[in-house]
């Protein structure tokens, strides 16, 4: 069944969840992609930052992306924290291929079990005023649950660009995994460079999950089911392009949404990871790397 | 010199040490027997970790609950009964490995199943190699396949559990007038949804509806906007859905925000149960038609429950699980009782004589009267069919009382009648 109206629903469903996708996957682009960090808990951090966006909002009722925004400092400087001990246990000794992975799978349970112990394994949610309303233009719906995390998202996503582009800091980030003598001459400090990196990287994390939080319930595992797509979305935008994985996380939405309403959801996996394989097959370097 | 003197004080230290060990093993060794004597050891795998956490731990709660009374009481058979667990974390790879350890390292006694269809099928093949019997908690046609007469399935599904669990949601639908003529099904693409939506499309063929929606979904889906917008767009009659916890809720949340216009909603929705989720999704839940075991309406007060409640409601305090306990824990603590009256009915521990006792009788429970159909699955269903009615707003308390979930179905414990149409 075909109609124009569904086509258009169709399509602005995927690029608000395109959005959500692009946020939960930003932190990944910039460890993964930028700093060649391979941060398998970044997932988990996410999560963490949904529980706090649930803490603040079941208690005092703060509205969850206040909560996210307040906390990105405090996820920055954890995110410090953590290269930190990642720089000094594995990197400093080359010895991050394998050992620095199973670092970040030791945070990853840390962080989950923390999360049982503190909260137990119910499901959790937030209220919020925006959630369950829907903007309607024409025969088009806009679920605010959805249309506010988009608009959230990119913003996060344009502050970021710019301290990336704009900033001599933003772009040694982006430099700093290319060639750390280029970046030493310049009078810059590669380790202190990459920590900031990866605080930005975890500090993304903490807005994400407010964001995750309020289009589904979370309990402390769920951040595992998300690895594959956020890992597909930084890879097919190019590993380290932050406009390109606005695009990717984007496109994605949009062939997820299509695919479910006019063939069906349970093609909608396929279609996208074949997206990204046919992305890498005629473009390796992704859709905006170089 | 000094390596040597090293080595031979190491030596020493060895054989000190492993002196120690073997007579440590052998005092375990000697004394297990005494204790295994004192002791029923009943053993389970269940879902503490993982997605089915939620319902998995607030399970082990109502079964550590019925242990502190059948001990209060004077154990089984005059022994003590042991619970020994351990965490599958929601992973059906677990569980072989440690019912394996349950019967040969713990040597157990009993087994009964943990919770949820994909993690009792992956104990059956050792549970019939070693004969014994099988309480199972919360498996959906899990017998199907098997044919294992000592599995005893606690989930009221009935005897023909894959049609059986939808049958409340189509005898609702059909008793309207006018009676809805298509029907669109979705359903999560995992073992427990497939079983619920296959045993509906077997419905629908069998009440004449023409299914013009069929599809099912990754559990990973982050938004149901386009999935609610396709059916919406066929323009069925009434809608079953199939789906766990945060499916459930974004189906919902997206049948709101869209204004879903169909005469009937629901259906097999795992997590409309939960008291996290009913009070996170609030007056969204109006006039879904959703299955359910336990509500607490007047004509599902049984012997026992509301006590089993208040024991459950007050051990679960500051656990993180479901602070109502409405849905599994009164079945977990039933299923234990079944078991216990196996053995107390017998007065043996011998698997073949319980199982031929549990067969062929009845049991009074905290889920009311139990008997057996010869799969194993219960005699006849009581899959309920509750609707939410009248409310208005998140509060947990709204959820604990009578007049909210109205029973529909089976007309036995109906306890009110249906809005029709459902339309959001």
């Amino acid at each position: 069944m075909f109609t124009i109206d569904l086509l258009l629903n169709a399509l602005v469903a995927g690029v608000l969840l395109g959005g959500f996708y692009a946020a939960v996957s930003l932190g990944l682009t910039v460890s993964f992609g930028q700093l060649n960090i391979v941060n398998i808990a970044h997932p988990a951090f996410i999560i963490l930052g949904s529980y706090i966006a649930y803490m603040c909002n079941s208690l005092w009722g703060l509205d969850p992306i206040l909560v996210g925004i307040i906390f990105i400092p405090v996820f920055f400087l954890i995110g410090a924290g953590a290269y930190r001990l990642y720089y000094e246990s594995f990197e400093r000794k080359d010895d991050e291929a394998l050992r620095g992975l199973a670092f970040f799978f030791g945070v990853m349970f840390i962080i989950e079990v923390g999360l049982i112990m503190v909260y137990g394994v119910d499901f959790r949610s937030v209220q919020a005023s925006y959630i369950g309303q829907n903007l309607r233009v024409g025969g088009v719906g806009v679920p605010t649950r959805m249309l506010v995390p988009f608009c959230v998202a990119v913003a996060m996503f344009s502050a970021v660009y710019l301290y990336m582009s704009r900033t001599f800091n933003g772009r040694a980030i982006k430099a700093v995994a290319q060639d750390r003598l280029a970046l030493q001459l310049m009078a810059a400090d590669p380790v202190k460079i990459k920590q900031l990196g990866f605080g930005i990287s975890i500090g993304t994390a903490a807005l994400a999950g407010a964001l995750l939080i309020i289009i589904i319930p979370v309990e402390p595992s769920v951040g595992r089911l998300y690895i594959g797509q956020v890992f597909a979305i930084a890879v097919l935008a190019g590993l380290g392009s932050i406009p390109g994985t606005l695009v990717a996380g984007i496109v994605l939405g949009i062939a997820e949404s299509l695919v479910s309403t006019f063939f069906g959801p349970s093609w909608a996996p396929a279609v996208a990871f074949g997206i990204l394989l046919l992305a890498l097959a005629f473009r390796p370097q992704g859709l905006f790397g170089r | 010199m000094c390596m040597k003197s090293f080595t031979k004080i190491g030596l020493q230290r060895w054989l000190t040490r492993s002196l120690a060990a073997i007579a440590l093993a052998g005092a375990v060794a000697f004394a297990a027997p005494v204790q295994a004597n004192d002791t029923i050891k009943i053993g389970f795998s269940m879902a503490l970790t993982g997605g089915l956490a939620g319902a998995g731990k607030g399970a082990l709660i109502a079964m550590q609950v019925w242990a502190e009374d059948v001990n209060a009481k004077g154990g089984l058979l005059g022994k003590q009964v042991e619970l020994i667990y351990y965490d599958d974390q929601t992973n059906p790879a677990n569980v072989p490995g440690i019912y394996a350890k349950l019967l040969d390292v713990d040597e157990v006694d009993f087994v009964v199943s943990g919770y949820g269809t994909n993690l009792i099928a992956p104990a059956m093949p050792l549970v019939m190699q070693r004969g014994l019997v099988f309480p199972s908690l919360f498996g959906l046609a899990v017998n199907e396949k098997f044919n294992y007469p000592n599995y005893f399935q606690i989930m009221p599904s009935g005897p023909e559990p894959m049609t059986d669990w939808s049958r409340g949601f189509f005898e609702v639908a059909m008793a309207q007038d006018p009676p809805p003529k298509t029907i669109a099904l979705v359903g999560a693409d995992a073992e427990f949804a497939k079983n619920a939506v296959n045993g509906a499309r077997t419905n629908a063929e069998k009440y004449g509806l023409e299914v013009v929606y069929d599809e099912s979904y990754p559990p990973k889906t982050a938004d149901y906007t386009p999935i609610v917008n396709a059916i919406q767009a066929r323009s069925p009659d009434i809608v079953y859905v199939g789906s766990y916890p945060p499916d459930s809720v974004g189906m919902v949340k997206a049948a709101t925000e869209v204004g879903l216009k169909t005469r009937m909603f629901g259906g097999g929705m795992v997590g409309l149960q939960f008291a996290s989720i009913m009070t996170a999704l609030g007056p969204k839940l109006n006039g879904i038609v959703n299955y359910d075991f336990w509500v607490p309406e007047p004509t599902l007060q049984f012997e026992g429950v509301e006590a089993f409640l208040a024991k459950y409601q007050k051990a679960a305090e500051g656990q993180g699980v479901d602070p109502l306990g409405f849905y599994l824990q009164p079945y977990a603590y039933a299923y234990l009782q079944v078991l216990e009256q196996g053995i107390t009915g017998t007065g043996s521990m011998d698997h073949a004589a319980i199982g031929e006792f549990i067969r062929n009788n009845e049991f009074d429970t905290v889920v009311g009267k139990v008997s057996f159909a010869p799969n194993g699955e219960w005699a006849n269903t009581r899959v309920l069919m509750v609707q939410y009615q009248g409310i208005e707003d998140n509060e947990l308390a709204t959820f604990a009382t009578a007049g909210t979930r109205v029973v529909l179905y089976p007309a036995e414990w109906t306890s009110g009648t249906v809005n029709y149409p459902y339309a959001q």
